[in-house]
């Protein structure tokens, strides 16, 4: 024992290790980079083709996500096309960038804090390049997580074909019964605003409510997340979110292509 | 050693001397993977890779490591590996990694991996201690998929995600027990197998006093 305990010995063998373990951990890191991020962006354009109706079994997602979707990019403010780097744009990166973000102090509805001044729109077509929805990536706080979602829109701008959420945290059994297609089924056909344009979606617990024009049943056990499902639409979908770009939309103000 | 010694290194950490009923290491990562069986399986491949290798490579090096920094040594060694399986799940599994989500990184802390590795790996060639790591991966895993079971069953009313009992919600009949949902419910139902483990092997009972 003694024998391996000189101050210089320690150290040159604590070198050693590091020196080792740093190759097989960078090695590891770097190698395998290629096909985590070619995960990551699978991953997204599953989420986006199963909220689009477009995903089938057993197809190459790649191929369908290049024929029927296009990326596109929109000052949240204006609600114009902007351009944007495809490959690097990030909504969340934004949010960090005090120059590419606004505070949201006062009107945060979803409780996010922060917002991107840019976001991507996917525009999903149909096999004669007509477009056929408008997909959107919204976000929001539950109860015990933000949860991320994607919302299919109707090429009329004001109708919701299907949501579908990606990322979440809330309570398995209650609040996670967000991703029950049962409850998602509920959404379709429902109108984003009411006469005088303003955002009527509603969450609500019980009464029949998936009756009404914009009312989803709340999801029972669940009440903090139904409600936070609520703010989520009411902050994206209105004046703050994507409300001018839906505006201009539906005015035919945007050259749809 | 002989060959029915290497079998009682792997076979005894899963019933006589489980890293989780007996040992009681690595309870807290057996509350957060269990609700659903893939992920306390892929968990359990996981922790049983880390375990075996971190021993195996800790064993070899044992007689260069200085006594007076042997901990970090160990540290160092372990989550070197536990990066590198992180890394390795997300290039393969990356649905399953997103829900193990930060699981996976506390390997590092868990005490069954430094646990082995002071207590066995320090003592023993490379080969009987990779032998005990992967007994005793497959000792926390055995019980880490019994919970799984019970948790997924009559949490989710699914196994591995197969139907068994069909809900309420998606108009079956069965109403899931939302508390299985939940972390606490795990410490429930390891104290219950701990109970019975004890009861058919009285041995384990720690001598009062």
């Amino acid at each position: 024992m003694a024998s391996k305990e000189t101050p210089l010995k320690t150290i040159t063998v604590v070198a050693a290790l590091c020196l080792v373990c740093s190759i097989i951990v960078s090695g590891a890191a770097v190698g395998l980079r290629d096909a985590q991020n070619a995960n990551k962006a699978l991953d997204k354009q599953t989420n986006l083709l199963s909220v689009a109706g477009k995903l089938e079994a057993n197809a190459n997602v790649g191929e369908i996500y290049a024929k029927f979707v296009e990326a596109k990019f929109v000052d949240l403010t204006t609600g114009e096309y902007v351009e944007e780097n495809a490959a690097t744009f990030d909504q969340l990166k934004n949010v960090k960038d005090l120059t590419k973000s606004t505070d949201l102090t006062g009107n945060d509805v979803a409780g996010i804090k922060r917002r991107s001044n840019v976001a991507d729109v996917y525009l999903v077509k149909d096999a004669q390049g007509n477009i056929e929805s408008y997909v959107l990536p919204v976000y929001g706080r539950g109860l015990w997580s933000t949860m991320y979602a994607f919302i299919a829109i109707d090429k009329d701008a004001k109708t919701v074909k299907s949501i579908q959420y990606y990322d979440q945290g809330e309570t398995p059994g209650l609040g996670g019964e967000v991703l029950n297609p049962l409850w998602t089924a509920k959404w379709e056909g429902k109108q984003l605003f009411n006469a005088n344009g303003d955002v009527a979606i509603r969450v609500v617990k019980g009464g029949g409510q998936d009756k009404t024009p914009s009312g989803i049943d709340g999801l029972s056990g669940a009440t903090l997340t139904s409600q936070g499902v609520e703010n989520t639409f009411q902050f994206w979908i209105g004046d703050s979110g994507f409300g001018p770009f839906l505006k201009k939309l539906q005015n035919g103000g945007l050259n749809n292509g | 050693m002989a060959k029915s010694d290497l079998r009682e290194v792997v076979t005894s950490p899963i019933v006589t001397n489980n890293p989780i009923a007996l040992q009681i290491l690595g309870v807290c990562s057996a509350l957060a993977v269990t609700t659903k069986m893939e992920t306390a399986f892929v968990m359990t491949i996981a922790v049983m890779v880390v375990t075996a290798f971190s021993s195996f490579f800790i064993s070899l090096v044992r007689n260069m490591i200085p006594n007076s920094v042997r901990i970090i040594v160990q540290m160092a060694i372990i989550a070197s590996l536990v990066i590198v399986v992180d890394q390795v799940l997300k290039a393969v599994a990356f649905q399953l990694s997103k829900e193990l989500s930060v699981f996976v990184g506390l390997i590092i802390t868990n005490c069954i991996v430094m646990g082995r590795a002071e207590a066995y790996a320090m003592k023993n060639k490379p080969l009987p201690s990779f032998l005990d790591g992967i007994g005793n991966g497959l000792g926390y895993g055995a019980i880490l998929l019994a919970v799984a079971t019970v948790r997924e069953i009559f949490g989710s009313g699914t196994w591995f995600g197969i139907e068994i009992l069909p809900l309420i919600q998606n108009g079956g009949w069965y109403q899931s027990n939302g508390l299985l949902l939940l972390p606490p419910s795990a410490f429930f139902i390891i104290g219950l197998l701990i109970w019975a483990l004890r009861t058919w092997k009285p041995e384990q009972v720690e001598p009062k006093g």
